[in-house]
């Protein structure tokens, strides 16, 4: 084969790839949405978004949905209460505080962290964090403080990596002159180089929620699941994942076309959730 | 007076000897330039003033500097408060990525300062000797780095007087802006000049000439010749000094 013969063949090689999966994600949208809107169609929307009932095999079934849109709100914001500050703190000792040495141990540690299938987290929180949760709290120990606690180290990865990316990205003018001004190591690193990186932190944050918001094999083991809008974080709840995981196996008709229609509203949150984190990213390159 | 007192100063990189021997008297309330070709040790030199070789990994000083008689490098010497003292401005201009308030509020907060009322009054007179109060004073919440690169550099000499430090050092200050902005910024220099002792690195033999009261040249980390400016400039007394300010290399 020729040079430029070699050329056009690669060049089709790399716009088939494209292609394949920008046709991937057409048929995503396809299949979610034309299985989804007919049934919230006929359902109604917002009897389906804001009812508080699910309960399929009742007869007429009702299938509101906010009990699991609040349970996957919960589960995400406790994951970010709990993962974010965790997260955003060895970001900073792992890019400014910490010896070459450490470095070495820590970072492969943290890759090989965001490596691990989330199963085994949920396997690791339900033999481990549930029965600490069950002793103090009472109860099965399922539920949101517990699904929160999974995903917020679950999420750590995600936060770490890239808020200690934006953290090493920051210029060393920044650091030089707040040395030179006679501000401690410490006083820089938290006044000025944090506060300049914010918009890689901000983004590492929505990555993490939408990381958070769709996780699902590890939630169903801890969070208790039940179909009801989250009253105490001592409560189990179930998410609209895991809504969808339970039921779809045995899920016929309307029921079935109602998990599809919970999918496309998980869709619709995941698209506003990337949405926010291009419109962060652009803002902090002007 | 002197101000700093350089005695047989030898630093190091790691095993490479940037600067050789050097001696050196910086007076008070002077403009003292340092020159020399490229890599010759100038900033480095700059840099042993204020402790910013600190942040080099593996660089070593041998010999003394003393601030006011007394050793910059001793073991009890607080280098925060050196700092405090020998402000710096930066060849690069580098405002913080903050308020043009803030960036000026910085080093007093850092000290200390949390009335607001005196802020305002540390910010409006630093600026106002930064020569560059008239530009900024409706937009001092405005993000710093949303001017222009020459009034970057005067907010950042604004904020190293921010913390009334007594020396100033200044690597190439405007070597980064066009020709406005360094006739403001020489100009600035030479108002300071009352209440600062300032140390300055350029390449521009013309700016050494208008702005310095000495010149120190420097020759592959040594100090070959240190005198007024005008005698530099007129009658140096080495051989590789003339060579130099005439042009013939470096
Ligand atoms: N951090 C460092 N580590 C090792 N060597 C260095 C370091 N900084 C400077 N040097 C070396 O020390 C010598 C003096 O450097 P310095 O930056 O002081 O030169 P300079 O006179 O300021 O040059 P220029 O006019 O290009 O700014 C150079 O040979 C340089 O390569
Ligand atoms: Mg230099």
């Amino acid at each position: 084969m020729s040079s430029k013969s070699f050329e056009y063949f690669m060049k089709g090689v790399f716009l088939i790839s494209a292609v394949i999966s920008v046709v991937a994600i057409i048929l995503i949208c396809l299949f979610i949405f034309t299985g989804g809107i007919p049934f919230i169609q006929e359902y109604g929307l917002k009897h389906f978004l804001l009812g508080t009932e699910w309960k399929p095999s009742n007869t007429p079934p009702s299938f509101g949905i906010l009990p699991m849109i609040m349970g996957s709100i919960y589960v995400t914001i406790g994951a970010i209460i709990i993962g974010v500050p965790i997260g955003v703190l060895t970001a900073v000792y792992l890019s400014k505080f910490c010896n070459n040495k450490l470095y070495k141990l820590l970072k492969p540690g943290i890759n090989l962290m965001a490596g691990i299938p989330s199963i085994v987290y949920g396997f690791f929180a339900l033999v481990v964090i549930v029965p600490i949760i069950r002793d103090i709290f009472g109860g099965t120990g399922m539920n949101i403080l517990t699904a929160s606690i999974l995903l917020g180290i679950i999420i750590l990865p995600t936060v770490i990596s890239m808020s200690e990316a934006s953290l090493k990205a920051v210029p060393e003018g920044y650091y030089k002159g707040s040395i030179a001004l006679g501000a401690t190591h410490e006083r820089t690193i938290m006044s000025v180089i944090l506060p300049a990186a914010k918009s890689g932190v901000l983004s590492s944050i929505i990555l993490g929620i939408g990381r958070a918001i769709g996780e699902t094999m590890a939630v169903i083991l801890v969070a208790g699941n039940q179909a009801r809008m989250p009253a105490r974080i001592t409560k189990g709840i179930r998410t609209l994942t895991t809504n969808i995981v339970i039921e779809m196996a045995y899920a016929a008709d309307e029921h079935r076309e109602a998990l599809i229609a919970t999918a496309a509203v998980l869709f619709i949150f995941i698209l506003i959730i990337n949405g926010t984190f291009l419109i962060v990213r652009r803002r902090s390159k002007n | 007076m002197n101000k700093f007192v350089i005695k047989n100063m030898n630093l190091y990189y790691d095993d490479f000897h940037a600067l050789k021997n050097i001696n050196m008297n910086i007076h008070e309330k002077k403009i003292t330039a340092l020159i020399g070709p490229s890599g010759c040790g100038k900033s480095t030199l700059l840099k042993s003033l204020n402790r910013m070789n600190d942040l080099v990994e593996k660089c070593t000083i041998k010999g003394d500097i003393l601030l006011d008689s007394e050793d910059i490098y001793a073991e009890n010497s607080d280098v925060n408060l050196l700092r405090k003292r020998v402000g710096m401005v930066f060849q690069k201009p580098n405002p913080f990525p903050m308020s043009i308030y803030d960036n000026i509020a910085y080093g007093p907060r850092t000290h200390g300062v949390k009335n607001k009322s005196k802020l305002d009054e540390i910010v409006e007179k630093s600026l106002k000797s930064a020569a560059i109060w008239d530009e900024v004073k409706n937009d001092l919440k405005k993000n710093a780095l949303r001017i222009s690169g020459g009034q970057q550099q005067r907010i950042c000499i604004a904020r190293a007087l921010a913390i009334e430090p007594e020396v100033l050092l200044m690597d190439e200050p405007t070597s980064a802006l066009d020709p406005i902005s360094t006739t403001k910024i020489e100009e600035l220099i030479q108002e300071l000049k009352k209440d600062y002792t300032i140390v300055i690195v350029t390449h521009n033999m013309q700016q050494a000439t208008r702005i310095s009261d000495k010149t120190a040249f420097l020759l592959n980390g040594e100090l070959i010749e240190y005198d007024k400016t005008v005698n530099i400039f007129s009658v140096p007394k080495d051989k590789r000094t003339e060579d130099y300010i005439t042009g013939r290399f470096g």
